[in-house]
């Protein structure tokens, strides 16, 4: 990767997203072996909206590879309250770290941090924006059960304010995947990442019905339909029962379908499916922190 | 333009903005932060018959040269506009409107989650897209009425 930066999905090429994925197989393989590789490295978790487990999983990279984190806390007691900006929160800590985790409720606020600091920044999720750290290790698990080439992709869910949703799809534009998405027609992708798929000259189909193209797909990509976005609950209940899945509905699925959630789910998924060869959303999970790892381990070595 | 008209409201220095979209004149005033409180004469012109437009309206300020940051706003909202810089009555320079690649500090961002509405020490930054504007930020795309978003200083 040649910017300093982890800000959107957009600026990783295939190479650098191989990269990052050979590196995550090697530690996965033996982690121990990478358990000195940045003693005494402090990365920074700046987590300006709550979000356990993306900061659990920097946390135990950052461990793993033998180095440490600040955390500034939760919001609540931190000088955001004071009312200091997010400009000159990030260069304070810049001082104490020698990276940086960001995630905040706006978006483009990886992008600003991006031109006050000068260690590495990594975003892990902006608003509706960006998620790149999640979309790598998506592509670790759609590359380990179906490889990134040659693919049907189904996206289910929120596409409109589904951050992963949107960085997967312009991760996506890199490998030859047909991409398709399915949601409510109220839910579909922003107009923005429409622009920038068809720039890129991505395959990208639209559907409401997973039915119609179920039966095609490699990959099975479940997003949770946020509660609080409708300010009905009858029609939410209406439309999060129509982009479920569960045994029924995989039926019609080929046998090798890799399922995936970013979790955490809600009831998208029937617990049902837990079991069965299908799931991948655990595993998923799994592979936050080798990737997270590799990642780390890129930027730190980069940085020196 | 013809002689009749330019000798409607001749203007000694300044500058006439002509082409500009029917009804677009007091946005194109707005940008540029012409109220008329400075003492300067301006004429406006509105739904004027015109041979390329059928209605066009037209902007005469004495005293007053654009700058290529105001050039470049009045792009977004007036592409078809021609600017004729006028010295000693003569038409010294015309120029038709070229649109720029980006806009900084210009247009505020309708993203009320935008980062750049937050109140961080950051300019809005766009880019000029074929039809409409990208905000750098939070990659909202705008497409209908720009002038809206201006912030008129
Ligand atoms: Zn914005």
């Amino acid at each position: 990767m040649r910017e300093d930066h982890l800000i959107t999905a957009k600026q990783l090429s295939r190479a650098d997203i191989e990269a990052v994925l050979d590196r995550a197989a090697e530690i996965d393989a033996d982690v121990s072996a990478f358990g000195d590789r940045h003693e005494d490295a402090v990365l920074g978790l700046m987590f300006f909206e709550p979000s356990t487990r993306t900061k659990m999983s920097f946390e135990t990279a950052i461990k793993r590879l033998g180095g440490e984190t600040v955390d500034m806390g939760p919001v609540d007691s931190s000088s955001v309250k004071k009312g200091e900006s997010l400009a000159d929160t990030m260069r304070v800590v810049e001082g104490y770290a020698d990276a940086l985790v960001l995630r905040h409720p706006s978006q483009g606020a990886a992008k600003m941090v991006s031109e006050f600091v000068d260690v590495p920044l990594l975003n892990a999720g902006d608003g509706a924006g960006h998620h790149p750290t999640q979309t790598l290790l998506d592509l670790y698990t759609i590359r380990e059960n179906a490889g990134l080439d040659d693919l049907n992709v189904g996206i289910m869910g929120d596409l409109k304010y589904g951050r992963t949703v949107h960085s997967l799809a312009h991760a996506l534009t890199n490998f030859d995947a047909q991409q398709h998405f399915i949601s409510p027609e109220s839910l579909q992708l922003p107009r923005s990442v429409r622009y920038d798929l068809h720039e890129s000259g991505a395959m990208v189909r639209e559907h409401t019905e997973l039915d119609e193209i179920l039966p095609s797909l490699d990959v099975l990509y479940v997003t949770r339909i946020q509660r609080e976005r409708f300010p009905d609950e009858n029609e939410y209940q209406e439309i999060a029962g129509e982009y479920g899945i569960d045994l029924e509905t995989l039926d019609a699925a080929k046998d090798d379908l890799t399922v995936m959630h970013p979790l955490p789910r809600v009831d998208e998924i029937a617990p049902e499916v837990d079991g069965t060869e299908y799931a991948n959303y655990f595993e998923q999970a799994h592979n936050g922190v080798p990737v997270r790892m590799a990642l780390l381990d890129q930027m730190l070595e980069e940085d020196q | 333009m013809s002689d009749h008209e330019l000798r409607v409201s001749k203007i000694r220095n300044g500058t006439v903005i002509d082409h500009i979209r029917g009804g677009q004149a007091l946005n194109v005033l707005a940008i540029l932060g012409i109220d008329g409180s400075e003492g300067e004469a301006v004429s406006v012109g509105m739904n004027v018959p015109s041979d390329r437009m059928s209605h066009k309206d037209i902007v005469k300020v004495e005293g007053r040269e654009l700058s290529q940051d105001e050039v470049d706003v009045l792009s977004l909202i007036a592409p078809e506009a021609t600017i004729n810089i006028i010295r000693e009555y003569e038409v010294a320079e015309k120029q038709h409107l070229e649109r720029p690649e980006r806009v900084v500090g210009v247009l505020s961002c309708p993203n009320h989650n935008c980062i750049t509405n937050a109140g961080e020490p950051v300019e809005t930054k766009f880019d000029v897209l074929d039809d409409g504007v990208r905000c750098e930020y939070c990659e909202t795309i705008v497409r209908d009425d720009l002038a809206a978003h201006i912030s008129v200083k």
